[in-house]
C-alpha cells in the first residue's frame, strides 16, 4: 500500500466524517425511516378486527385452547349483551362486526365502511362455521385455524424494510461520494495537482473505492445493529454473512454511477442533482422503501435493470429469507457486470480539467 | 548540463483561438522567471503546457532535459507547483493538507511540520483551509508545492487578491525560495512584483512573446524621458521654463512637473537654487514597457 493511497483515503474520510450533510443523508436520514417503518408499522401485518359478541356465541367459546390463540390474533373480541347497542357501534365504526348465535344460526352484523376488514370477519367465521359442520358431521373434532398474513409470511416489517433501507442508504453514500469526489476535485483543482505529484492514479481510484467500502460496512454495521435491538427484533438468517460480499459489489456499482455522474457534470449541484435524480426513483422502483409484489409487471421488469433491485433482492435473501450463499451469485454477478459497463463509460467521460 | 526549462515553438490552439503562437523561451537552473501579459495573453495555457498538463499542438517542452508530457513521473518529484489559493482538500485543516500533499511525495510529517513553520502558519495549523484569510491560503499553497523540496517551483499569480502587506511577505518569502538555489517560474500581471522578484520576464500578448529580458534592461530600451517634480512654488514656473528648454513643464497646482531625457543637468540646476523641496524623480517602469507593448484597450 503506498502511501498516497493512505493518505488520499485518510483525507476522504476526514471531509466526510466532517461533512454534516453527508453523514445525515448517508446514515442518519435512512436510520429514520428504519426506525419509522420499523417501530411505527410493527402490527401492521396482521392487523386485529374488533369484533362484539352478542350474547354467547358457541362457534367461538367453544374453539379449543390453540386455535383461539390463533384467532386472537385476528379478532378482538368484545362481549356484550345488548343487541341494539352493540349493532350502533359497528355502524359508528368502532367495531368491525357484531356476531351472534341463535341455535344453529351464526349472524355476522357488519358495515360496508371498511369492506377489507368486513371481509377478513366474514372469512373467519365462515371458515369457523365449517369447521364446526365438519365437527358435527363426525369427522374429528379438530377446530385449527391457521392465521397467516398473505404477502410472504417470512417477512415481517422491519425483516423487509432494513435490507431494503440499507440498500438505499449504501447506494446514497456510494454514489454521492464518487460523483462529489470527482466533481469537487476537478472544480477545486485538486484533480490537476494530484496528476502533478507523482501519485498513482490508481492510488487515488482504490482510496475513493476503499473508503466507499468501508462507508457502506459502517453503514451495514449500525443498520443491523439497531434494527436488532428488541424493540425492532429483526432476526437474520444463517447466511446473513453472504450479505457482505453482496455489499462490496453494490457499492462498486453505485460507485460506477457517482463516477459517471460526476464525469458528466460539471458543477456540484449538477453533479448533487443527477445523483439524486438516479437514487430516488431507483430506490422507489427496487423496492427500498415498500415491497414490488403487487406492482404491474412491467413495472417489475424495469426495476431490473436497477443494480439497487439485484441488491435488495439479494440481501432479503440471504439476510431473512435465509437462502443459501449461493442462490445470490447471479444477482452478484449482475452488479459485478454493471459495475464494470459503468465504470468502462466513466474513463470515457472522464476529464482532468474543466476545459 | 542545459538548460532547466527549454521551450521551442509551442502553438496550442482552441477551436479558431490561437491561445500559444510560437512561443520559446529558457530558463536558467537557479534563475527568478516573469511571464507577464495581460488577462488572455496565453500565459496560463502556457505555463500548463510547460508543467505537463496540456498537450502542445506543435513544438517541444523539456524539463531537466525531459519531455513532461504525457505524465512524467520521473519530472515530476523534482518539480513543485503552486495552483490557485483554493485547490485544498475539502475541511481538512492547515497541518492535514501540507501532511497529505507530503505524503503524496513520501514526504515525513516533520519536514511538512517545518515548512508550515516557513510560511508563519504553526498558529494556524489546526484552522480549516477554507477558514483562513486570502494571504493565509496563498502561504499555505506555497508550502503544499515547496514541500518535496522541488528544483523547480511554478507558481501562477500567487500575490493576486491579496493585501499590500501580505503581498510583500510573501514576497521576501519567493525571493528566500529562489536563493536556496531553486528555479522559480511566476505569471503575474503586478509589474511592480516582476520588477522586483524576477531575474529575467517575457512580456507576452495574443499568444506570442513579445519582448524578453531582464526587467532593467527592458525598461532601458523603452528610452522614455525621465519624470522629476517638486512642490509648486519651489521655482517659479517661468524661470523653469527658460532654464530648461528642452523640457516639458507642467505645474498643476500641487507639483511642478518636469519632464526631460537629460534629467542630470536639470537636477544640477534646481539644486543650485536649492528648488528640490518634494522631489520625486521617476524613470519608465516595467509598466511602461507592458502598456507601450500591449496597449491599453481593455482585455478580457
Amino acid at each position: 500500500m503506498s502511501s498516497g493511497f493512505r493518505s488520499l483515503s485518510r483525507a476522504m474520510l476526514l471531509g466526510f466524517v466532517r461533512d454534516r450533510t453527508a453523514l445525515f443523508f448517508t446514515i442518519l436520514f435512512p436510520l429514520m425511516f428504519l426506525v419509522l417503518f420499523g417501530g411505527l408499522l410493527k402490527n401492521q401485518g396482521v392487523s386485529r378486527s374488533k369484533v362484539i359478541e352478542v350474547g354467547p356465541v358457541a362457534v367461538i367459546d367453544q374453539v379449543p385452547a390453540d386455535a383461539k390463540r390463533e384467532l386472537g390474533k385476528l379478532l378482538d373480541v368484545t362481549k356484550m349483551t345488548d343487541r341494539a347497542k352493540a349493532l350502533d357501534a359497528v355502524r359508528k365504526g368502532d367495531y368491525e362486526a357484531a356476531v351472534e348465535q341463535q341455535g344453529d344460526r351464526v349472524m355476522v352484523h357488519y358495515s360496508a365502511a371498511d369492506q377489507v376488514r368486513a371481509g377478513t370477519v366474514r372469512s373467519v367465521f365462515d371458515q369457523l362455521v365449517q369447521q364446526t359442520n365438519l365437527a358435527a358431521a363426525g369427522t374429528p373434532p379438530r377446530l385449527s385455524l391457521d392465521a397467516q398474513q398473505v404477502e410472504d409470511k417470512s417477512l415481517k416489517t422491519i425483516q423487509f424494510v432494513t435490507p431494503g433501507l440499507l440498500g438505499w442508504a449504501i447506494a446514497t453514500g456510494a454514489t454521492f461520494g464518487a460523483a462529489m469526489t470527482l466533481v469537487t476535485w476537478r472544480e477545486k483543482k485538486i484533480l490537476r495537482r494530484l496528476r502533478l505529484s507523482p501519485v498513482r492514479i490508481s492510488s487515488v481510484v482504490s482510496a475513493r473505492v476503499g473508503v466507499s467500502v468501508g462507508v457502506a460496512l459502517l453503514q451495514t454495521a449500525i443498520f443491523l445493529g439497531v434494527a436488532s435491538l428488541p424493540s425492532f427484533g429483526l432476526k437474520l438468517s444463517n447466511y446473513w454473512w453472504m450479505s457482505l460480499p453482496v455489499i462490496l459489489v453494490g457499492t462498486f456499482a453505485f460507485l460506477s454511477i457517482g463516477l459517471v455522474a460526476g464525469a458528466w457534470a460539471k458543477t456540484q449541484e449538477s453533479a448533487n442533482v443527477i445523483a439524486q435524480l438516479v437514487v430516488l426513483p431507483m430506490a422507489f422502483l427496487s423496492g427500498s422503501f415498500f415491497p414490488l409484489d403487487s406492482a404491474p409487471k412491467w413495472l417489475q421488469a424495469v426495476a431490473e435493470i436497477f443494480p439497487l433491485r439485484h441488491l435488495n433482492q439479494a440481501m432479503l435473501d440471504v439476510m431473512v429469507r435465509g437462502k443459501g450463499p449461493a442462490s445470490v451469485l447471479p444477482e452478484m454477478g449482475i452488479l459485478a457486470g454493471f459495475a464494470i459497463v459503468l465504470t468502462l463509460l466513466a474513463t470515457r467521460l472522464f476529464r482532468w480539467d474543466d476545459v | 548540463m542545459g538548460s532547466t526549462i527549454t521551450v521551442r515553438g509551442l502553438h496550442k490552439s482552441y477551436e479558431s483561438l490561437k491561445a500559444v503562437d510560437g512561443v520559446s523561451f529558457d530558463v536558467e537552473a537557479g534563475e527568478f522567471f516573469g511571464i507577464l501579459g495581460p488577462n488572455g495573453a496565453g500565459k496560463t495555457t502556457t505555463l500548463e503546457i510547460v508543467e505537463g498538463l496540456r498537450k502542445p499542438d506543435a513544438g517541444a517542452v523539456e524539463l531537466f532535459g525531459e519531455s513532461p508530457w504525457p505524465r512524467n513521473p520521473a519530472l515530476l518529484p523534482r518539480i513543485g507547483v503552486q495552483l490557485q489559493a483554493s485547490s485544498f482538500f475539502e475541511r481538512l485543516t492547515a497541518r492535514e493538507q501540507i501532511h497529505t500533499f507530503a505524503s503524496l511525495y513520501g514526504v515525513g510529517a516533520k519536514k511538512a511540520d517545518e515548512m508550515l513553520e516557513l510560511v508563519g502558519l504553526t498558529d494556524k495549523a489546526d484552522v480549516r483551509a477554507e477558514k483562513l484569510s486570502g494571504g493565509q491560503m496563498q502561504r499555505l499553497s506555497i508550502a503544499c508545492a515547496l514541500v518535496h523540496d522541488p528544483e523547480l517551483v511554478f507558481l501562477d499569480e500567487p500575490t493576486a487578491a491579496l493585501d499590500p502587506q501580505a503581498r510583500r511577505n510573501l514576497w521576501d518569502l519567493l525571493r528566500a525560495i529562489n536563493t536556496q538555489g531553486r528555479t522559480i517560474v511566476l505569471t503575474t500581471h503586478y509589474m511592480d512584483e516582476a520588477e522586483i522578484l524576477c531575474d529575467r520576464v517575457a512580456i507576452m500578448d495574443h499568444g506570442r512573446i513579445l519582448q524578453s529580458g531582464s526587467p532593467a534592461e527592458l525598461v532601458r530600451g523603452l528610452d522614455t524621458p525621465t519624470r522629476i517634480s517638486i512642490e509648486t512654488g519651489a521655482i517659479a514656473v517661468d524661470e523653469a521654463r527658460r532654464l530648461f528648454q528642452g523640457a516639458e513643464v507642467d505645474d498643476d497646482g500641487v507639483s511642478l512637473t518636469l519632464v526631460t531625457r537629460t534629467p542630470a543637468p536639470v537636477l544640477a540646476a534646481l539644486a543650485e537654487r536649492n528648488a528640490l523641496r518634494g522631489l520625486s524623480v521617476r524613470g519608465a517602469t516595467l509598466e511602461d514597457v507592458f502598456l507601450n507593448l500591449t496597449g491599453r484597450e481593455y482585455r478580457a
